[in-house]
C-alpha cells in the first residue's frame, strides 16, 4: 500500500496477527499434545503447556513405531515418503519442461493434438481415473514398490503449462542470437532455457514436492507391505487403534514429523521461491 | 571476409503476402550497405534471409562464392546485433562473447584472447563479469557489438541498433560503428528506417519500398538523383519539395512561371517537378524564371530557418540561413541541375 495512515497500519497489522493465530494454534496443540505422557488426555482436557516426554515420545515413534496400530517406525515412513515427493517433483518437472521445449520451439505434426492430450492429462488427476490406474498398476505388478508409489502420479504434464508460459516470455531474438551463436537445439535448451527457467523450477518443485509428500488416497490404496508405507497415509492408522484409546500424544509427534519436510523445503527455497512467482523481467 | 550477393531474391510468408519482391544486389568485400525504407517495406525480411533466420522463397544468397540457402545460420560465418541486443540475461558479459566461441570449439586461450581484444576495442573491460541487467543500454549496446567482433565473420549484419538508445549516444555510436567497421575492413548489412543514419554510415544505400528496390546507389547518388519520387521524398531532411508542373513546346511552367531548364526531347505534358528547399535560393526581385513563393509561416531551426508556403496553390518549403529576413512573399530560384523531373505516373525519374 501507497498510503501510510498509521491506524490503517495497526489494523492491517491486527488482522495479519489474527490470521496466523487461526493457523497456528492447532499446530501449537499438535507440538504440545506430543510433549506429554499418554495419561495427560485422560482427564479429556487438553494441556496448553508444554510436558516432559518429549524426548521419549519422539524417540519411540521415530525407532519402534506403534505396534498396537500396525504401524513401522516413523524413520522408515519419512525416508519413503520423502523418495516418493522426490521422485514425483522432479519426474514432473522433468517430464513438463521438455514436454513445453517441444510445443513452444519445435513445428512437428500433430503439434495441436500434442498440446491438448496433455491439457487433458490436466482434467484426469489420480483420483478420477483411481480405479483403472490400480488395476494398471497391479497388473504390471508394481503395488508395493516405490515404482507404483511414485510413476502413476508423474503421469501428467500438468506444469506443462506454466514452462510454456515462461518459454513464451523469453524474446525471439535470444533464440535467434543462439542459433547464430551456434547452439543446436538441446545446446540451448541446457545452456539458455534452464538456467533462465531455475526460478520457475525451484518454485515448482516446491509445490510439487508438497503434493507428492501429502499424498493419501493413492499410497493407502497400493501398498499393504509396511515397508513401503508413508508418512502422511499412515497416521490414520495411527489414530485407529483398536482395542483402546489413541495415544494422541504418540500421534501428534507422529503429525509434527510429518510436517517438518515440507516445512524445511519451503524455508530452504523460499528465496528462489517466491523469486519464481513474482519475477517477471526476463 | 566476403562479398554477399542476392539474386533476384524473395519472400513469400506463409499466410501473409510478398514481403520481398526480386531483390538483387552484390554487396562488395569490406562494403557497408545500409537497407534503408519506412516501416514494413521488408528490410528486416531481408536482412533475416541473409542471417539464415528466414527461409529464402526464390532466389538465392551468397556469401563469398557459397550459396547458403540452406545453410544454417551458425555456418554463414556472419554476426548479427539485434535491436534489442538479445544478450544471455543468465550470462557475465564475458560469457556472452564467448559462448558462440565455445560452441564452435575454439580452444580456451583463443577464446580468451579474442575477448579480451574485443573488450578493448569497445572499452567494456570494466564490466566483463557483470550480468546484461547491471549494464546501461549504451554499454549493452557495445557488448552486443563484442558479441559480433569476437566470431571475426565475413559479415556483420546489424538490424536497426541504435533505436533504442538515447539521441545523443545513437550520435557518438554511429561514429563508431562506422570506424570500426573500416578498420575491421568486414562486410557489413545494416537496416534502419533513419535516413539520416543511412546517409552517414553507409558506402552504398539500397532504398526499400513495399519489398522492391526502389534505387541503389552512394549516399551523395541517391541524394542527388533520386530515381524516384519516393526515394526523393525519403531521403533528405526536410523532404524534397515535389509539385505538379506542365510541360509544353518544350518548357516548363510551375505555378504559371516558365523555368528555364535543358528539357530532354520528347517530353510533353504533366509531370512532377522535385526540389530540395536547401536548392532553393532567395532572389530579391521577381525575375524572369523566378517562383514566388506566398509565405505561410517560418520555422527556425538555430543554423537555418525553414520557410513554409505555397507556389501556385502547392505546398512548397525552402531553408535559408539564419537571421534572413522573410516578408510575405519569397521570391527564389533554383539552378537547373537542382531541378528534378518525374513521371507523374510511376514517379520514374525523367531527366
Ligand atoms: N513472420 C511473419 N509472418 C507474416 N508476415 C510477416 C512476418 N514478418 C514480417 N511480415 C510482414 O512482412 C513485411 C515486412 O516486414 P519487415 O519486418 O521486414 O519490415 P521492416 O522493414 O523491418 O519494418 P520495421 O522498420 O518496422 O522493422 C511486413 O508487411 C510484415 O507485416
Ligand atoms: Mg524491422
Amino acid at each position: 500500500m501507497v498510503e501510510d495512515r498509521p491506524w490503517l497500519n495497526r489494523l492491517t497489522h491486527l488482522v495479519l496477527i489474527l490470521g496466523v493465530l487461526i493457523v497456528a494454534f492447532p499446530v501449537y496443540v499438535a507440538l504440545i499434545a506430543s510433549t506429554h505422557p499418554a495419561t495427560a488426555f485422560s482427564t479429556g482436557v487438553i494441556p496448553l503447556w508444554p510436558g516432559d516426554q518429549m524426548w521419549e515420545n519422539y524417540s519411540l515413534m521415530m525407532g519402534s513405531g506403534l505396534s498396537t496400530a500396525g504401524a513401522p517406525p516413523l524413520a522408515g515412513m519419512i525416508l519413503n515418503s520423502l523418495i516418493m515427493a522426490l521422485v514425483i517433483a522432479t519426474g514432473k518437472i522433468a517430464i513438463s519442461v521438455t514436454s513445453a521445449f517441444a510445443i513452444v520451439y519445435f513445428r512437428f505434426r500433430f503439434r495441436q493434438l500434442a498440446f491438448w492430450a496433455i491439457f487433458v492429462t490436466l482434467m484426469l488427476p489420480v483420483e478420477v481415473r483411481i480405479v483403472p490406474t490400480f488395476k494398471v498398476v497391479a497388473d504390471l505388478g508394481m503395488l508395493n514398490s516405490y515404482a507404483g508409489l511414485t510413476v502413476p502420479l508423474i503421469a501428467s504434464a500438468t506444469a506443462t503449462f506454466l514452462f510454456r508460459q515462461v518459454f513464451l516470455t523469453i524474446p525471439d531474438e535470444l533464440t535467434e542470437a543462439a542459433r547464430i551463436d551456434g547452439a543446436g537445439p538441446m545446446k540451448f535448451f541446457r545452456d539458455i532455457l534452464l538456467p533462465l527457467s531455475q526460478t520457475n523450477i525451484a518454485a515448482l518443485f516446491v509445490i510439487l514436492f508438497i503434493y507428492g509428500w501429502n499424498q493419501y488416497l493413492w499410497p493407502l490404496l497400493i501398498t499393504t507391505d509396511a515397508s513401503y508405507y508413508t508418512v502422511v497415509a499412515s497416521i490414520k492408522r495411527l489414530a485407529q487403534a483398536v482395542d483402546s484409546v489413541p495415544q494422541w500424544n504418540l500421534v501428534m509427534a507422529a503429525v509434527i514429523l510429518a510436517m517438518l519436510p515440507p516445512v524445511l523445503v519451503v524455508v530452504g527455497m523460499q528465496r528462489l521461491f517466491v523469486k519464481g512467482l513474482v519475477e517477471t523481467e526476463k | 571476409m566476403a562479398s554477399i550477393t542476392l539474386d533476384r531474391v524473395g519472400k513469400t510468408y506463409p499466410g501473409g503476402g510478398q514481403a520481398v519482391t526480386d531483390v538483387s544486389i552484390r554487396i562488395a568485400d569490406g562494403e557497408f550497405l545500409v537497407l534503408v525504407g519506412p516501416s514494413g517495406c521488408g528490410k528486416s525480411t531481408l536482412l533475416r534471409m541473409v542471417a539464415g533466420l528466414e527461409t529464402i522463397s526464390t532466389g538465392t544468397v551468397a556469401i563469398g562464392d557459397r550459396v547458403v540457402n540452406t545453410v544454417e545460420p551458425a555456418d554463414r560465418d556472419i554476426a548479427m546485433v539485434f535491436q534489442n541486443y538479445a544478450l544471455y540475461p543468465h550470462m557475465t558479459v564475458r560469457q556472452n562473447l564467448a559462448y558462440g566461441l565455445k560452441n564452435r570449439g575454439t580452444p580456451a586461450a583463443e577464446i580468451a584472447r579474442r575477448v579480451d581484444e574485443a573488450a578493448a576495442i569497445l572499452e567494456i573491460g570494466a564490466f566483463l563479469d557483470r550480468k546484461p541487467r547491471a549494464l546501461s543500454g549504451g554499454q549493452r549496446q557495445r557488448v552486443a557489438m563484442g558479441r559480433a567482433i569476437v566470431r571475426e565473420p565475413a559479415a556483420f549484419l546489424f538490424d536497426e541498433p541504435l533505436s533504442n538508445l538515447d539521441a545523443k549516444l545513437r550520435l557518438s555510436m554511429r561514429g563508431e560503428i562506422r570506424l570500426l567497421q573500416k578498420r575491421l575492413g568486414t562486410t557489413a548489412i545494416y537496416v534502419t528506417h533513419d535516413q539520416l543514419e543511412a546517409m552517414t554510415l553507409a558506402d552504398r544505400l539500397v532504398v526499400l519500398n513495399g519489398g522492391r528496390i526502389e534505387q541503389i546507389g552512394t549516399p551523395m547518388e541517391v541524394y542527388r538523383r533520386p530515381a524516384t519520387t519516393f526515394v526523393a521524398a525519403f531521403i533528405g531532411s526536410p523532404a524534397m519539395n515535389l509539385i505538379p508542373a506542365q510541360i509544353a513546346d518544350g518548357a516548363l511552367t510551375v505555378g504559371g512561371v516558365r523555368v528555364q531548364l535543358p528539357l530532354p526531347s520528347g517530353l510533353d505534358g504533366p509531370v512532377t517537378l522535385g526540389v530540395r528547399p536547401e536548392d532553393l535560393q532567395p532572389r530579391r526581385n521577381g525575375g524572369d524564371g523566378h517562383l514566388t513563393l506566398d509565405v505561410s509561416y517560418v520555422e527556425d531551426l538555430g543554423a537555418q530557418r525553414l520557410v513554409h508556403g505555397r507556389i501556385g496553390g502547392h505546398a512548397m518549403v525552402c531553408t535559408l540561413p539564419a537571421g534572413h529576413a522573410v516578408q510575405d512573399r519569397l521570391f527564389l530560384h533554383a539552378d537547373a541541375d537542382a531541378l528534378h523531373l518525374f513521371d507523374v505516373q510511376g514517379g520514374r525519374r525523367l531527366t
